[in-house]
């Protein structure tokens, strides 16, 4: 019984962390779809949206709630500018050169916002949240909405890919590349929208990591590998299947405390991203979508 | 007084670019010739590294060890080591797009500097592994060389070597398959030749190339804990390196180790001069974004780097050429 409450209360944490790594994933998948490669700096993406709304409600001293939409923004407009200033010009060579390219865009990201904001740890303000006592459950207040925020995220995103021009265009471009640009898509339009998508996603999570715990330059580094690890496991390229990866892999990181070391969570995920990839290359979803 | 202190600091700075170099030429076996992407070379690095240092070291009570090997024994460990850790990796990833190999090495990195941090009896977890034995101290010290400098001497031998062999399976029919895997998959597989398995061999050849810098580290330093194999120092700058000297060119590795570790550690000093007095702690990322700054420079004006790649000599009067 009593293990039975404690794999119900870390599920409530894997739920919430999955719901992060999902708004994460997402980003990554969307990318990999039309550009074709690995964005290595996304988490730090996630650092940048966290920090803008930090910076955002110290300037305003607006409610919390408010880091959400300009950190969101904030991220949204570094995203499109690192891809106007720098991918654009290599986007013609081989993907993978993008991917060193992403891989020391990160390292510079992070370190501007190490300039700008300091080595120290930031956390929203708001303070420590009394738990509500459902049942044997507790429940952190902040981790209902964080899991509602996720929710209308995906929601809203879902509605623009299926509802509108241009998110029909990307999945298209997504599907068939040469078959979409023969008839007219236009690519930089599509390409740009995808970078303020991304990095949007990416902002939300970091934001909402930022409330379940605090604000490092590190926060979106240490957060990559799961964030891949999502995105592989519902197979990379494919938004949807990052909903399924994302929970997957935030309930087995916190479910794994049961049985090994905390400080091991990463590895949790990195070990299923593998087997995923031996068993089923192409992710755990079949379809595209 | 003031002499010697450049001198020494001259010696370690070489001492620092040969390390580097027997990196970013196991890189280039890795990426340059093959396109293999690696971007966990800091848990090559560090598993050859703590291999070294662990069977080298004498008896203590604060890590696994005690085997108290000689040097060139804890080498060829992390050789071994790093080369098993790259048949694991490469054959996982061998199958799939490159993007999931680099996925799966800094995977690997990552881990690999978690179990270094968090599994004290073996590694002395963020305390670190110390009295890692500079090698052949005693000959050069009775020579009247300071240790400094015979470690120098040392690590500058096995770069040579290493500086060899990559070049001379560059040069060999193994290395011109490896570029036709590069260049052009398909027809490599047509042409008969088992890519999964070059892609592999380079892939292992590479790892171990790596684990040898690992060693020659520990046994340089003396001195090893989690925080030197973060990705910045173990694997971001060894591919600015690369790029930057020219991949796919063994003199491109070693030059690009010399200049970029040149810009790196000349950064620390103009830093100092430059920035105003209680902005010192702004050194550090000001250093790493001048140099991801350089790396993005570097790619959209001159992608192939200082050295460009060139054909290798035509392998018999190659070959000729150096036994003459």
């Amino acid at each position: 019984m009593y293990t039975l409450i404690e794999l119900m209360q870390l599920s409530i944490y894997g739920i919430v962390l999955g719901s992060i790594l999902t708004l994460g994933a997402i980003g990554v998948s969307m990318i990999f779809g039309i550009l074709r490669f690995a964005h290595f700096a996304h988490g730090d993406l996630l650092t940048v949206g966290a920090y803008c709304g930090l910076g955002f409600l110290s300037l305003t001293g607006a409610p919390v709630w408010f880091a959400l939409p300009a950190g969101m923004a904030g991220a949204a407009v570094v995203a499109v500018l690192v891809d106007q200033a720098v991918y654009r010009q290599i986007r013609r060579t081989q993907p993978v050169i993008l991917l060193i390219s992403s891989f020391g865009m990160g390292l510079i990201i992070r370190s501007v916002v190490q300039v700008i904001w300091g080595p120290d740890v930031y956390s929203y303000p708001g303070g420590i949240q009394r738990p509500w006592q459902i049942w044997e459950l507790s429940i952190i207040p902040n981790h209902v909405w964080i899991l509602l925020a996720a929710v209308v995220l995906v929601a809203l995103l879902h509605l623009f890919l299926t509802r509108t021009r241009l998110g029909k265009a990307m999945r298209a471009m997504s599907d068939n590349m040469d078959l979409a640009l023969v008839t007219g898509i236009p690519a930089e339009r599509v390409i740009m929208i995808t970078w303020i998508i991304g990095g949007a996603l990416a902002a939300g999570a970091g934001v909402l990591l930022g409330m379940d715990s605090r604000l490092t330059p590190m926060m979106g580094w240490s957060t990559l590998l799961p964030i891949f690890a999502a995105a592989i496991v519902g197979g990379i390229g494919r938004p949807y299947g990052a909903i399924a990866g994302g929970m997957l892999i935030g309930l087995a990181m916190e479910i794994s405390t049961l049985f090994i070391d905390p400080s091991y969570k990463l590895a949790v995920a990195f070990v299923i991203m593998v087997a995923v990839l031996i068993v089923r290359p192409h992710g755990i979803l079949k379809g595209a979508w | 007084m003031e002499l010697t202190g450049i001198a020494a600091y001259l010696v370690s700075f070489f001492t620092f670019v040969g390390i580097y170099s027997v990196l970013a030429l196991g890189l280039n076996m890795q990426w340059g010739l093959t396109g293999q992407f690696n971007i966990g070379i800091a848990g090559f690095f560090a598993i050859g590294a703590y291999t070294s240092a662990i069977l080298t070291t004498s008896e203590t009570t604060r890590h696994l060890g005690g085997f108290d090997q000689p040097f060139l024994v804890g080498l060829a460990g992390a050789v071994a080591a790093s080369a098993l850790l790259g048949l694991a990796v490469g054959w996982i990833t061998a199958r799939l797009r490159t993007d999931y190999l680099a996925i799966a090495t800094i995977g690997i990195a990552e881990t690999l500097r978690l179990v270094i941090a968090n599994e004290g009896w073996l590694t002395n977890g963020v305390r670190g592994v110390s009295g890692i034995q500079r090698p052949l101290d005693g000959t050069f010290q009775a020579l009247g060389l300071g240790s400094g400098l015979g470690s120098l001497l040392v690590v500058l031998v096995f770069v040579g070597i290493a500086y060899f062999f990559a070049e001379r399976a560059r040069c060999s029919p193994w290395g011109r398959v490896l570029r036709a895997v590069r260049e052009n998959e398909p027809a490599t597989e047509a042409a008969g030749k088992n890519v999964g398995r070059f892609r592999l061999e380079a892939f292992v050849v590479g790892a171990g190339i790596m684990g040898l810098g690992g060693g020659l580290y520990a046994h340089h330093f003396g001195f090893l804990s989690p925080e030197a194999f973060l990705p910045l120092y173990g694997t971001f700058l060894v591919w600015v390196m690369l790029i930057a000297g020219g991949s796919g060119n063994n003199k491109g590795a070693l030059l690009g180790a010399v200049v970029i570790w040149i810009i790196w550690s000349g950064s620390e000093f103009v830093m100092r001069g430059v920035l105003p007095e209680g902005y010192g702690g702004h050194a550090g990322p000001l250093r790493v974004i001048l140099i991801g700054v350089l790396l993005q420079v570097i790619l959209i004006t001159r992608p192939e780097g200082l050295l460009p790649e060139k054909a290798p000599r035509d392998i018999g009067k190659g070959a000729g050429r150096r036994e003459s």
